[in-house]
């Protein structure tokens, strides 16, 4: 043995194969047997999950039902000038009516109506009502007809709208998710400022988030210093009165607040049976931001005290001994010696919080009234009720950006490894 | 400076101990009061959520069964709750198979682009809900799963995921390899390994990644709203009408009984854990 490793200057296993060769070999083995164990659940994610996400990027620029419900008149439109202020052509009109003859057959015109409604008001009615009449049109003079039809068919604000929203991809969804709209006369531009529902919407989601995470770090960190800092058996004890709420159904809490805040429920009655406040000024504690706030401050609490906690444990007490010995009051102390070692703690529980914050939607539904609602609220509503999903879909973007930023800042700061449960 | 106070602690110091406790326990009535409320009044003879002056007096007349019976005899309530019940073990079993496999493959210090994939995987308990919500909501209606128990058993089980491989890596941190080698070395195949050796050892990791997945699964209720149709109506989603539109005293019967079963999880998780810790040798006893 010593011979060959003297004799020949590459280091080879027993069969002769060069040992590098040989451990490149097995690492490599190794590498795909652990990817094909990961693989499944790769797979299944990106079918059930990611595919999903990537549907709803797709939805929120997609806009393919003009040029397929109107596949002759938005070429013909190519050749009309819309900032001319007139109205289009003859031979415009013409595949018109011959692309709503077939449209309405089908049925479609009423679901081109509805998208373009979203853009200009009276489209929907104005597409029901041609629909019905277009089979019955004679050759020759369409726009004549059309005006017949509707007045609305020769105001140059009708084809404008057609012809805007004619291409396959639109910036419009995102447009109206930031409260902004493009006219041909005056451009991008944003919409006075009593219409802006949505960036309204984000900056109270904002407002809210910010708040709730202040309570949550001002409650949680005597808690988590309390439990850090109490013998083993006491703070495991404890820590069961943290546990239990976390554990708890989210719709369990959310019920026991809607129940004590109410104006007829346990604290109005308390409060009133004390006498602080009399039976006809009852507090308005629900169904608005005090009641969002309250309630999530509540929920979200949990997810402050625990990495909190897990900071505060690793802090050696002999730190604040050593400070203390040289002079330091108790407050000093705790604030240029413990107080700086947490911060990280700070940094990940508010993350986490806010994080989980600004997606928040059950909550906010039951307790938060019109006044404490938010920007999820608005996508569920477009998707099931006002069924404007372009936009629902813009929205959950601009929202999903922010989360994913947050969380990519979260992972720079703690590590994904490090997220622990319970 | 919390634990217990010195002989010779001044008075303020004495002062700020004791209001410092004073604040604390606050905080904690505040974090337990109303889990802990809405068992006695769950127990309402009257269909009101405060206490009644018969209940204040402890009157047994003041107290009933009669909203658990509702739950029990109502077909709204049971449908719901045996929907849950075929739901949440469906998606439990799909999540902790993938995750298991997949936390073993990403504990290997071998594998590529690990922190990305371990990212992509994480991502479904960082996205809102309400964004998995929308997004699954357009997708499974192009390929036909808008509305069906398939359907929402697999966003689920995608929901449940993370939580599996979150425990699973953290309990196979202080996995030693060895073992499986030295398996290897005495003639047995990777499957017999594995089920023989490693799995009986992860297992404390294993199973409460699987009641986190079941728990994300049984209380979820956004993407079951958006995703499902009347006939998979779970009990979240029936606790979410009732309170949104007739708010019945039920709901606190059927909240009651949710706390119990968190009970009983806490309780399973706490002995894993300290099985768990006993197995490592980390603390003794």
């Amino acid at each position: 043995m010593t011979d060959t490793a003297h004799t020949s200057p590459v280091l080879t296993t027993q069969d002769g194969v060069p040992l590098k060769v040989s451990i490149a070999r097995a690492t490599r083995r190794q590498k795909f047997r652990a990817f094909l164990l990961v693989s499944p659940l790769l797979l299944f994610i990106l079918i059930t999950f990611t595919a999903p996400i990537v549907d709803m990027l797709y939805r929120s620029v997609e806009n393919d039902i003009v040029s397929e419900t109107l596949p002759e008149t938005v070429v013909a439109l190519e050749g009309w000038d819309e900032s001319s202020g007139e109205i289009p052509g003859e031979n415009v009109f013409a595949a018109l009516s011959r692309d709503l003859a077939i449209a309405a057959e089908e049925k479609t015109h009423t679901r081109l109506g509805s998208r373009l409604n979203y853009e200009n008001p009276g489209m929907s009615s104005l597409f029901r009502k041609t629909g019905r009449r277009v089979g019955r049109m004679d050759e020759g003079n369409y726009t004549e007809q059309f005006i017949d039809i509707d007045a609305d068919w020769g105001a140059p604000k009708t084809w404008q709208v057609i012809k805007q929203f004619s291409s396959p991809i639109t910036a419009g969804y995102f447009l109206a998710a930031v409260d902004a709209e493009r006219t041909p006369e005056d451009g991008l531009q944003f919409k006075p400022s009593d219409e802006r529902i949505y960036l309204f919407l984000f900056w109270r989601t904002l407002l809210l988030s910010v708040t709730i995470t202040a309570m949550c770090i001002l409650l949680g960190y005597p808690i988590a210093f309390l439990l850090s800092n109490l013998p083993m058996r006491t703070s495991n004890l404890l820590m069961i009165l943290v546990l239990l709420p976390f554990w708890t159904s989210l719709l369990v809490r959310t019920s026991a607040w809607k129940v004590l805040l109410q104006q007829q429920g346990v604290i109005n009655d308390t409060l009133v049976w004390i006498g602080l406040v009399g039976d006809d000024s009852r507090l308005q504690l629900i169904n608005n931001q005090t009641g969002t706030v309250i309630a999530m401050t509540h929920i979200l609490l949990p997810f402050m005290i625990l990495p909190l906690f897990s900071v505060m444990k690793t802090i050696s007490p002999t730190y604040m001994r050593a400070a203390k010995s040289m002079g330091a009051s108790d407050w000093y102390a705790f604030w240029r010696v413990y107080f700086p070692q947490t911060v990280p703690g700070i940094g990940a529980g508010s993350i986490l919080v806010f994080i989980l914050s600004i997606g928040y939607y059950i909550t906010p539904e039951l307790v938060g009234g019109t006044s404490g609602i938010f920007i999820s609220n608005r996508i569920a509503y477009h998707i099931s009720s006002s069924l404007n999903w372009g936009l629902a879909a813009a929205l959950g973007v601009i929202l999903l950006t922010v989360v994913l930023v947050l969380y990519w800042l979260y992972d720079k700061i703690v590590g994904i490894d490090n997220v622990k449960l319970g | 400076m919390a634990s217990a106070l010195p002989p010779y602690a001044s008075a303020g110091q004495r002062a700020w101990f004791y209001s410092f406790r004073i604040i604390c326990g606050l905080i904690f009535f505040f974090l337990i009061f109303p889990v802990l409320i809405i068992i006695p009044l769950s127990f309402n003879a009257e269909d009101f959520f405060t206490f009644t002056p018969k209940m204040l007096a402890l009157d047994p007349e003041g107290y009933s069964l009669k909203h658990y019976r509702d739950f029990f005899t109502n077909p709204d309530w049971q449908g719901a709750m045996w929907n849950s019940i075929a739901i949440a073990p469906a998606a439990t079993i799909l999540a902790t198979g993938f995750g298991t496999l997949a936390a073993i493959g990403l504990s290997q210090s071998n594998m590529p682009f690990r922190s990305a994939v371990m990212a992509l995987l994480i991502s479904p308990m960082i996205v809102p809900l309400i964004i998995s919500a929308a997004g699954m909501y357009f997708f499974y209606s192009r390929i036909g799963l808008q509305g069906t128990y398939m359907g929402v058993v697999l966003a689920h089980a995608a929901l449940g995921t993370p939580f599996v491989i979150i425990t699973v890596t953290a309990t196979l941190v202080g996995f030693d390899q060895s073992l499986v080698r030295a398996a290897a070395n005495l003639g047995a195949d990777p499957v017999t390994t594995f089920f023989k050796v490693q799995m009986p050892l992860i297992l404390p990791g294993v199973i409460s990644g699987a009641l986190f997945a079941f728990i994300t699964s049984f209380d979820e209720v956004v993407v079951v709203l958006f995703l499902g149709s009347a006939a998979q109506k779970t009990l979240p989603w029936q606790m979410f009408t009732g309170l949104r539109e007739q708010i019945s005293p039920t709901i606190l019967a059927v909240a009651t009984l949710l706390v119990a079963i968190s009970i009983a999880l806490l309780t399973t998780l706490e002995l894993l854990r300290r099985r768990s810790e006993r197995l490592r040798g980390l603390t003794p006893g």
